[in-house]
């Protein structure tokens, strides 16, 4: 974001003014407060109203959280499970054992890279069949042991490309719908990041779903939107005002149950404060559904997905 | 004998021809064909044997035996849960596709007998908005499951979709979750779900309730496939096989179980659909 860069330059220049300040006796605290003053004030005005577009901006920041930092930060004892037991380990997919609060749960996230290199081998996060393979797997040994699912959404969309389909990538997402759909333990579902379309929603299917405050969750990226309904791929803006993808226009449209507040500026300016706040959604949510009898949980599943949909009665054609 | 039973609210008009010409061209070999000939011959080209679109309804008049379907369609019509416009405001494009096609959205849902058998058949027309599956489209998949599992009998999916109804945002992609959790009721109930995928099966259809049946049948010359071949190539810039994503390519990856030819396809359903009726 370049009014960013502006922001990143002010705190570079009120830090060194303090390095001044402290070496130098000259006294020097008067501009710094200004500074920092009008730091603040460009912070809101950038961070409070942000456009569907700059939110989009924030949820792919190169510096946001990654599925990695949350589990370190929210779990104790990550303890990393690998292979789809028929192809290969997918690594822009994630899956653990871990505790929570204590509690053993089954952790399951998408990964994007830090670096260039780690992106090649995570994929940008953008999950193959075996992935997804992984993950049901996964899913399926919590439901063995009654584990609690946690999954943290966050992938551009499935991986495109010619060993996705040859493995039948849209056979493997809609796999992991069915079985999520019957597990007989509790899944929270929370999009931290990108929410691209199906490959987000193959573990997105949960009894209770939230999204961070700068997250977006959508049908299609706005790129894409742009260039298929607009014709115009400039049009991206217009595109993430359309598809309602934010987290407060989703639970304003009762599609997900909360969202999880951020630090202003993004997840990433104080990682700790979002992590916690994470945690204590999590922990709360599967306290509740702990207590749920199996059989009430993936009932009450059923009625949560049958209901969703709007739409009005025809018109009668006889009239 | 009319293949449809009275039904007030459903607007079709099977005696219509959309276009005045007598004539069209075959987009595969270019000849020239005469058009009722092409229809008689169940939308294939006599000249080539190239398939083009069947309706939800030409499609219902192939596959189930005559007088035999009754429209159990759900008269609703898509909400604009999002006011969205795009080139169109999204209730015109709605309206504009009721008018071309005379249905309420992309989908009609009965019962009826195939060879025999009775089952309830979800049938989907692309000609609207893509075949595009939003709410209601998933509602009539789930009306039409539950209408199968209420009357203990199979349930037929014919897919023609491109994917999600992208105007309908969200709504349109937890209509994957929502088809696939009534899906698992059917199964529950121990009844069986014949996939029939079509020109094209792909998107968030594909990725969704076309990919769970119980045996997954392609029509010949079906397009399968998640992400779509330009999709591809742009993001990966990857060459792609010239058979990518066809009946051939899914069924040599091991995706569905059987290539069918257009003109089997009510015998091939039958016979299928008969091993389930007698174990029960």
């Amino acid at each position: 974001m370049s009014d960013e860069r502006t922001l990143d330059l002010l705190e570079a220049k009120i830090e060194e003014l303090r390095t001044l300040n402290a070496s130098d006796g000259i006294d020097l605290s008067k501009e710094i407060e200004r500074l920092e003053a009008k730091l603040e004030e460009l912070r809101t005005e950038l961070y409070v109203n942000l456009s569907d577009w700059e939110r989009v901006r924030l949820a792919r920041h190169p510096k946001r959280p990654y599925a990695l930092d949350y589990i370190g930060a929210i779990c104790t004892d990550f303890y990393e499970l690998h292979g789809d037991r028929i192809g290969g380990d997918d690594r822009a997919l994630v899956t653990g054992l871990a505790r929570l609060d204590g509690r053993p749960i089954v952790i399951v996230g998408q990964q994007k890279g830090r670096s260039t290199e780690e992106n090649k081998e995570r994929f940008f996060g953008m999950p193959r069949p075996q992935g997804y393979r992984k993950a049901r797997r996964a899913m399926r040994l919590a439901e063995r042991f009654g584990f609690p699912i946690v999954t943290l959404i966050d992938t551009p969309g499935a991986y495109p490309g010619l060993e996705s389909e040859e493995a039948n990538i849209g056979g493997a997402i809609a796999e992991n719908l069915a079985t999520m759909a019957g597990l007989r333990v509790p899944i929270v579902a929370v999009v931290i990041g990108e929410g691209g379309s199906g490959g987000a929603l193959a573990i997105g299917l949960a009894d209770r779903v939230f999204m961070l405050e700068n997250a977006i969750y959508t049908v299609i990226s706005p790129e894409s939107a742009a260039v298929i309904l607009w014709k115009e791929k400039e049009r991206m803006k217009d595109a993430a005002e359309a598809l309602n993808l934010t987290a407060d226009h989703l639970r304003d449209l009762g599609l997900i149950d909360g969202v999880i507040s951020e630090p202003l500026g993004g997840a990433h300016k104080d990682f700790q404060t979002t992590a916690a706040a994470l945690k204590d959604e999590l922990v709360r949510s599967i306290g509740e559904l702990a207590g749920l009898a199996p059989e009430s949980l993936v009932e009450a599943r059923y009625r949560r997905y049958r209901q969703i949909g709007r739409y009005h009665d025809a018109p009668s054609a006889s009239e | 004998m009319p293949i449809f039973k009275e039904k007030d609210y459903l607007r079709v008009d099977l005696g219509r021809e959309p276009d005045e010409s007598l004539w069209m061209k075959c987009k595969a070999c270019g000849e020239l064909v005469f058009k009722r000939r092409v229809r008689e011959n169940n939308n294939v080209c006599p000249s080539c044997g190239e398939y083009f679109f069947l309706t939800a309804v030409e499609r219902i008049g192939l596959l189930a035996d005559d007088g035999s379907f009754e429209d159990v369609t759900r008269p609703i019509v898509a909400d604009d849960p999002l006011g969205f416009a795009d080139r169109k405001p999204y209730p015109e494009r709605v309206a504009d596709a009721q008018a071309t096609t005379g249905l309420e959205d992309a989908i009609l849902v009965g019962r009826a007998t195939i060879g025999g058998v009775a089952a309830v058949i979800g049938v989907m027309d692309f000609r609207f908005i893509g075949g595009s599956m939003g709410s209601v489209v998933g509602e009539q998949i789930c009306h039409g499951i539950e209408t199968a599992i209420d009357d203990r009998c199979p349930f037929v999916l014919v897919a023609s979709s491109g994917g999600a109804r992208l105007q309908e945002g969200l709504f349109s992609l937890l209509q994957m979750a929502k088809t696939t959790t009534v899906r698992q009721r059917l199964a529950d109930a121990g009844l069986p779900f014949i996939s029939v995928m079509t020109y094209p099966t792909s998107g968030g259809v594909q990725a969704s309730i076309a990919s769970l049946g119980d045996v997954i049948i392609a029509e010949r010359g079906a397009l399968i496939g998640f992400a779509g071949r330009r999709v591809i190539q742009n993001a990966m810039a990857q060459e792609l096989p010239e058979h990518f994503q066809s009946d051939v390519f899914a069924f040599e990856h091991g995706a569905i179980d059987r290539v069918v030819g257009r003109d089997g396809m009510r015998d091939e359903l039958a016979s299928l659909l008969s091993f389930f009726v007698e174990a029960r």
